[in-house]
């Protein structure tokens, strides 16, 4: 007899649902984008509530409306868009931990605010890494993810992991006042670059102090932005690397910030570039939220990333 | 050599070489890129050359930026300002093509706008050496420089909706091969039955910016002994060319 193996079984996989871990390393040169998960808070605090590593196999749903049956004993957790969760019909909390059975039915809503739910389980998904040391799944690439073709998880796929049955089951939730309001207002850190010398200080006041919507039409490659149009002078530019959060402005004027499945070389001008913690924050906001951009000192922000990224490297 | 660098995010600098597109500063990038990596190791997450620049990625966590950026410059300032003719010293790949108007819906046009035969047009733009400025677009979609001025065509009005993989073509002085079906808006000369991405290879992508390309003309036996096809092709068949696997009927009226 075979052992074949176990996991989550998705019966219905939303709007898009996609594995992700930390991301690609070390492949940009051959014009791969680095993936991961767009909100790293909820993504992380679903791994370290479950005692995961950081940088874990998750999955990442977008608005929700997921439906998945246990096939083994574990723990799960889902952080991040307000959503409501049962297991057999029954609410449960987010930010916390969930021991299920064999067998036991989980269902999200859609959200009632945020964007995307991650959903961890207890020591990760194994999905074999590929490009970059990674199982990031990259859609535009047809490359990552469970069955490495970049496709979203879809209703049949099988999530495998191993079956985690603690006496008495892990019971950790994330304090009430770490969780994040995705209602509120958001006001996003941008380290100026050098390239602000295109842009007239007209241009630059406006951005920094006119709010801006986010567009429907943003992605995972990108956040597109309404509001008043930036004047740039000269030419496009040569196509150059591309950094995380870049913000680009093309010729109608309207920025771009530019995310996880970027394309790596570009040429629009860029203002500057978005932190990670406030992109974060981005990745949870609806379309048609309101955006404002303030400059940070890249100290301030590399201080920041540092303890966010330390507190979650530390084993709970 | 000469260099100068800005932050351009909260992990990343960019290194600038020069400030306008040269075929001659593709090998010192290249060479500083092989320098830094072999420097600096895993302290550099990601080094992405392009036509003047390098992206250079750290890790906040393990580095900060003076104690990188000391390094960073001691390795170029000690990186000779090489002269010497780049073609030697960077290895050639051969790329087979088969250039024909049933592959490279361009070709005829491009011929009649430069007012060569299309043997002509083959001929110029196989006989010279090709640099790989840099990869990006898609993944293994290398930008090849620089196409003889009277090969040099704009872009495309209205980018094809499909673009089979291995197609090759012309885009102003630059020349590139498709490595995954996708849209286009490059003027289509012809198709190498090479595969130019293949994620389960240990080198994923065939080609790399810095390395220099040469195109060899073949014909279309030879392109399907190499395992070329051509029964994927979105563009409607001219009457008249012998195409020995001919594409599926449904195809055949399918203009994009």
């Amino acid at each position: 007899m075979t052992h074949s193996k176990l996991g989550l079984l998705i019966e219905k996989p939303g709007f898009l649902s996609l594995i992700q871990d930390a991301g690609r390393r070390g492949v940009m040169h051959l014009g791969l984008a680095t993936g991961g998960p767009m909100d790293r808070h909820a993504w992380a605090w679903a791994n370290y509530l479950l005692g995961n590593r950081f940088g874990a196999a998750a999955v990442e749903i977008t608005f929700g409306q997921v439906e998945f049956v246990s096939q083994l004993n574990t723990s799960i957790a889902i952080a991040g868009a307000e959503v409501t969760v049962t297991v057999n019909g029954a609410s449960q909390p987010l930010w916390a931990t969930l021991s299920l059975k064999a067998g036991d039915r989980v269902a999200l809503s859609a959200p009632r605010a945020g964007l995307r739910s991650y959903l961890a389980v207890a020591g990760g998904f194994s999905v074999a890494a590929g490009l970059g040391n990674s199982c990031a799944t990259l859609h535009r690439e047809k490359t990552g993810g469970l069955h490495r073709d970049g496709q979203p998880l879809k209703a049949g796929d099988l999530l495998p992991c191993e079956s985690q049955s603690q006496n008495p089951p892990l019971q950790r939730q994330v304090p009430a006042d770490w969780i994040p309001d995705y209602r509120e207002a958001l006001i996003l850190d941008v380290i100026v670059g050098a390239q602000i010398e295109r842009f007239p200080s007209s241009s630059l006041e406006c951005f920094f102090t006119q709010p801006y919507t986010l567009s429907p039409q943003s992605d995972r490659m990108g956040a597109r932005l309404n509001g008043p149009a930036l004047e740039v002078f000269g030419e496009r530019l040569i196509s150059e690397g591309i950094s995380l959060g870049a913000v680009q402005v093309p010729a109608n004027g309207l920025p771009i910030i530019l995310l996880n499945d970027r394309q790596t070389i570009g040429g629009y001008p860029k203002l500057g570039a978005v932190t990670p913690r406030s992109l974060d924050a981005l990745a949870q906001r609806q379309p048609g939220s309101q955006l404002q951009f303030r400059p940070v000192a890249l100290y301030e922000a590399q201080r920041r990333e540092k303890a966010f990224l330390n507190f979650f490297n530390k084993p709970l | 050599m000469q260099w100068r660098y800005d932050i351009s995010g909260i992990d990343t600098v960019t290194l600038h070489f020069g400030r306008r597109i040269d075929a001659a500063l593709v090998a010192p990038i290249h060479r500083a890129a092989i320098a830094l990596k072999a420097s600096l190791g895993a302290r550099l997450l990601d080094v992405v050359p392009s036509y003047t620049t390098l992206l250079l990625r750290y890790d906040v966590l393990q580095d900060d930026l003076a104690s990188l950026m000391g390094q960073v410059s001691e390795v170029l300032n000690q990186l000779p300002d090489v002269t010497e003719d780049v073609d030697a010293e960077s290895e050639i790949i051969e790329v087979p093509v088969f250039y024909h108007p049933s592959v490279g819906p361009d070709l005829k046009r491009l011929a009649q706008r430069a007012g060569f035969s299309v043997e002509e047009v083959i001929r110029r733009h196989s006989e010279r050496l090709y640099q790989v400025f840099a990869i990006g677009f898609a993944p293994g979609f290398a930008y090849l420089g620089e196409v003889a001025e009277e090969l040099s065509v704009p872009r495309l009005a209205n980018p094809r909706a499909k673009v089979p993989a291995g197609t090759l073509g012309i885009a102003d002085t630059q020349t590139a091969l498709y490595p995954i079906v996708s849209p286009g808006g490059w003027n289509l000369i012809g198709r190498t039955p090479l595969t130019l991405f293949d994620q389960s290879r240990a080198q994923s992508s065939l080609l790399e910016a810095g390395q220099t390309v040469r195109f060899r003309p073949i014909a279309q036996d030879e392109y399907l002994e190499l395992g070329g096809r051509l029964d994927d092709l979105p563009w409607g068949m001219e009457p008249g060319l012998e195409i020995q696997q001919g594409a599926p009927a449904e195809k055949q009226g399918e203009k994009l």
